[in-house]
Order: structure tokens, then C-alpha cells, then sequence
């Protein structure tokens, strides 16, 4: 396909990954923020061909896997209820709630739907006037867009059988959060390519000056990801807390305007629980008072919702970047992606679900 | 989550509530909401996430990014530097 196929042209990602060998000359540890980029280069062997100098972590960018067990358990209860329609990306389903998850509700005859976008879950509410179609809108400000544009759109249908069901939070936060651990080993970011190509780069000068760290805006291809690493041990190498932009055929520096107007005309900066992290203030979104309407939480009387986390599973510092998944007891032995008990073995973009999917339970990174 | 795909717009309509389209992945085409890409018009090349489109592709900007990788690539053989 164009504009995918010439950046994994693998002589190219090859003479690349060359370079990178002769620049790197001190130790850096690099932590890509988003899960799918950390699924990237698994998948391509990325990790294999890295000088033994770089050490990547992967971050937290994994809406699936931060998404709180209160959210999670509230959608279990939400799903469950007469006349609901409950609709979801794929990879929420099998995410452990407290007790159960999505699919096995599903299963037991709850009307469950895994759709591709939340706009195809405001077709199914105009289809079905009778029933509550509800939208678990998780994600990070790249699904902020159209978690948005569903609301606006159900909005202008006067639809009054549509509602999300809101976990949405922000990159830049959580950068702070890392940067500001006493356990931070991190030193430099690939920042998230998707999360940029809607709000720009310009956040993150300040964050790159506060915390004295370069940070480079990274896509998601062989190439991509490699040109980023360039970069960024470049910059380290040469002392640089800079911001640079590897990704430039898809994002600018202030990013696209008309999608944050979007974001800003439904949501709001909340207080946001991740899971296995906490709480991190004013690192979600949370829709505004106009739009409460369409706010599942506020239409559905939930009871009170008593958590239950597994003792086991140490998701929390997996997405932190402290502990790489295969060090977790658990990893490959009581937990798998057929039976997880954390979600970041669940994901498409869970660090665990990628070792386990291509490092075959081995890390490959140290 | 944050995987998104580039295609290319090849029909454009507007709908109650939203600025849909059809855009073509190498031959696949599935409808793509506009709404935050309204400079956008048939034959341009659109990022695409749940839907939605996120962004223009610059094409000029594509073909720079190959073009200075090619050219390091062609420099380094003229001076003998090696991929190994």
C-alpha cells in the first residue's frame, strides 16, 4: 500500500539501523510511549538489530490497558442491564473486571458488540430506537476525535438512546508522571505518532525543558521507528534536550486544529484513575456539563462498585517501564493472552501481549 | 489502539451530522468520517483511526523523508562506510 509499503523497504531500515550502530557510544535507555509502537518493533525485530547500548521501555500508551478496573467493572454492570446494546472495540472484551469480563457476559447472552468505530455504534443507536446503546469511548487523544464527533453527531440526530461510557486520558501527564518517579530510568521519549498528528508537538517543549530530556515525535513503520531512534541518540549523544519530529508527512507542530476543536467543544481536562498507576491529576477527559446527556455514568444508576484487583499481576510497573513483562512470575505460566489476568496481556498494544506474541516468552530486548 | 492507516479519499458526501467519505486502503474502501480533515479533497491521502480521519498526509513530505534516507544511503557507499 502507498505510503506504508516504501517505509518498510528493508534495505533502507537496514543501511538505517547501520548508522545507528556507528553513533551509539554511551548506554540510553529510550521509552516508547505508545503500544503500538512497542508492538511494531517486536513484530519487526526491531529489538534484534538494536546496538546493545539502547535499551527501549515501553510506556504506557495502551488505553485498553490503563482504562480502570472502577471503568471496567461499571461497563460489566452497564452491559448486563435489559434493552442495552453495549458496544466496544474488540480488545476490551477479554480485559479481567473484577469479576468476569465482556466476553464471557457476552456469552451468557448480554448484547455485546465489538465495532470499529464509534460512529458505527451511533448507526446502530438510529437502528434501534427501543434499545440504550452504549459506547465504551476508552483511548488517548487520538480516539478523542471521534469518541467527540459520535457525541456531536448523536447530538445533531437528536438521538436520546446514545451514550458513552467515558475512559479517555492524555500522553503528557503521564509523561510527567514517569519523569517525576524516583524509579525513572527513562532518559529519552519516542513520543506518539498518532497522538501528535492531532495535537502537534508544541506540548512537549516544555516538558523536554523542565526534565532536561530529548523527545522525538515517532511513527509506526520499520523506518519510522528507526528514524526516530536515530534521532533521539543523536540528540543524546550530542547532550540536546530537543524536540524533533520524524514523522513530519503526518504531523506538524501544532497538530490539526479542526480535531482538537472537536475534542474541546465535548470534553474537558478531568482527574483520570489509570490502571495500575493511580491517579494522575487533570490526565483525562471527561465530557462537559452540555454534553451529559450522552455520559452512561450519569444515565445508568450503577451501584456502588467494589473493586477487586488481582494480587498477582504487576501490569503497573510493566507500564511504567520498570519491569519488562517476561520478569513478572506470572508471565507465560498462570497468565496468557487466553487467560490474562492484567490487561496489558490482553491488548493489541499490551507490552506483555507482545512478548509473549513475538518474543515467544523470551526476552529478546536484554 | 493508536494504529491508524493512510488512504486515499476517492468520494466525499455530506451526512446528517458529520462530513463522511469513502476512502480506499490498496483496494479496500470503507466509509471515513471527514470531519477534522475539511481542506481534504478527492485523490488526497488521509490518516485513518477508527473512522476517522486524523490528519492530511503530506505527500511532499513523504517523499523527503525517503529522499534524505536514500541520499545518506548513497553518500555513505560513496565513501566506503559500510552496512556492516
Amino acid at each position: 500500500m502507498k505510503y506504508l509499503d516504501e517505509f518498510r523497504n528493508s534495505d533502507l531500515v537496514h543501511n538505517a539501523i547501520a548508522r545507528l550502530h556507528r553513533i551509539t557510544h554511551h548506554p540510553w535507555v529510550i521509552m516508547e510511549i505508545c503500544g503500538g509502537q512497542t508492538h511494531s518493533i517486536m513484530q519487526n525485530g526491531l529489538n534484534l538489530l538494536l546496538p546493545e547500548k539502547i535499551e527501549l521501555v515501553h510506556g504506557p500508551g495502551c488505553p485498553v490497558c490503563v482504562t480502570s478496573l472502577e471503568l471496567v467493572d461499571k461497563a460489566l454492570a452497564i452491559a448486563a442491564q435489559p434493552d442495552v446494546i453495549f458496544c466496544s472495540f474488540g480488545d476490551m472484551l477479554r480485559v479481567p473486571g473484577s469479576s468476569g469480563d465482556l466476553f464471557s457476559l457476552r456469552a451468557s447472552g448480554s448484547n455485546i458488540k465489538i465495532v470499529y468505530s464509534p460512529m458505527d455504534a451511533v448507526k446502530i443507536a438510529q437502528q434501534n430506537p427501543g434499545k440504550q446503546v452504549v459506547f465504551f469511548a476508552i483511548g488517548f487523544e487520538t480516539t478523542a476525535p471521534v469518541n467527540a464527533m459520535s457525541v456531536l453527531q448523536a447530538s445533531a440526530l437528536k438521538l436520546d438512546n446514545y451514550s458513552i461510557l467515558v475512559s479517555q486520558v492524555t500522553v503528557p501527564p503521564a509523561m510527567e508522571a514517569i519523569l517525576s518517579s524516583p524509579l525513572n530510568r527513562v532518559q529519552a521519549f519516542l513520543a506518539a505518532g498518532h497522538v501528535c498528528a492531532v495535537m502537534g508537538y508544541h506540548q512537549y517543549f516544555t516538558i523536554a525543558e523542565k526534565y532536561q530530556i530529548p523527545i522525538v515525535v515517532t511513527g509506526f513503520e520499520p523506518l519510522d521507528l528507526v528514524n526516530g531512534i536515530l534521532k533521539t541518540v543523536d540528540l543524546l549523544e550530542q547532550g540536546l534536550n530537543k524536540v524533533e519530529n520524524a514523522y513530519s508527512r503526518i504531523v506538524t507542530e501544532k497538530g490539526n486544529v479542526a480535531a482538537q476543536n472537536i475534542i474541546n467543544t465535548v470534553f474537558k481536562k478531568v482527574d483520570r484513575n489509570w490502571r495500575g498507576i493511580g491517579m494522575i491529576p487533570m490526565s483525562g477527559l471527561g465530557l462537559r456539563e452540555e454534553f451529559e446527556l450522552f455520559d452512561a455514568e450519569k444515565r445508568f444508576s450503577i451501584a456502588h462498585i467494589s473493586t477487586h484487583e488481582s494480587e498477582i499481576c504487576i501490569s503497573g510497573q510493566v507500564l511504567q517501564g520498570s519491569v519488562k513483562p517476561d520478569h513478572c512470575p506470572a508471565f507465560g505460566t498462570i497468565c496468557t493472552p487466553e487467560n490474562p489476568l492484567g490487561a496489558t496481556m490482553v491488548s493489541s498494544e499490551g507490552a506483555c501481549s507482545a512478548y509473549f506474541r513475538y518474543a515467544n516468552g523470551k526476552d529478546s530486548t536484554s | 489502539m493508536c494504529l491508524a492507516v493512510p488512504g486515499k479519499i476517492i468520494e466525499i458526501k455530506n451526512s446528517p451530522g458529520a462530513k463522511m467519505g469513502k476512502v480506499d486502503f490498496g483496494g479496500v474502501s470503507r466509509e471515513v468520517c471527514l470531519d477534522a480533515v475539511p481542506e481534504a479533497v478527492i485523490g488526497n491521502y488521509v490518516i485513518v483511526h477508527a473512522g476517522f480521519a486524523l490528519n492530511t498526509l503530506s505527500e511532499e513530505e513523504a517523499q523527503a523523508t525517503l529522499d534524505a534516507f536514500r541520499e545518506i544511503d548513497a553518500l555513505d557507499a560513496e565513501l566506503g562506510i559500510t552496512s556492516e
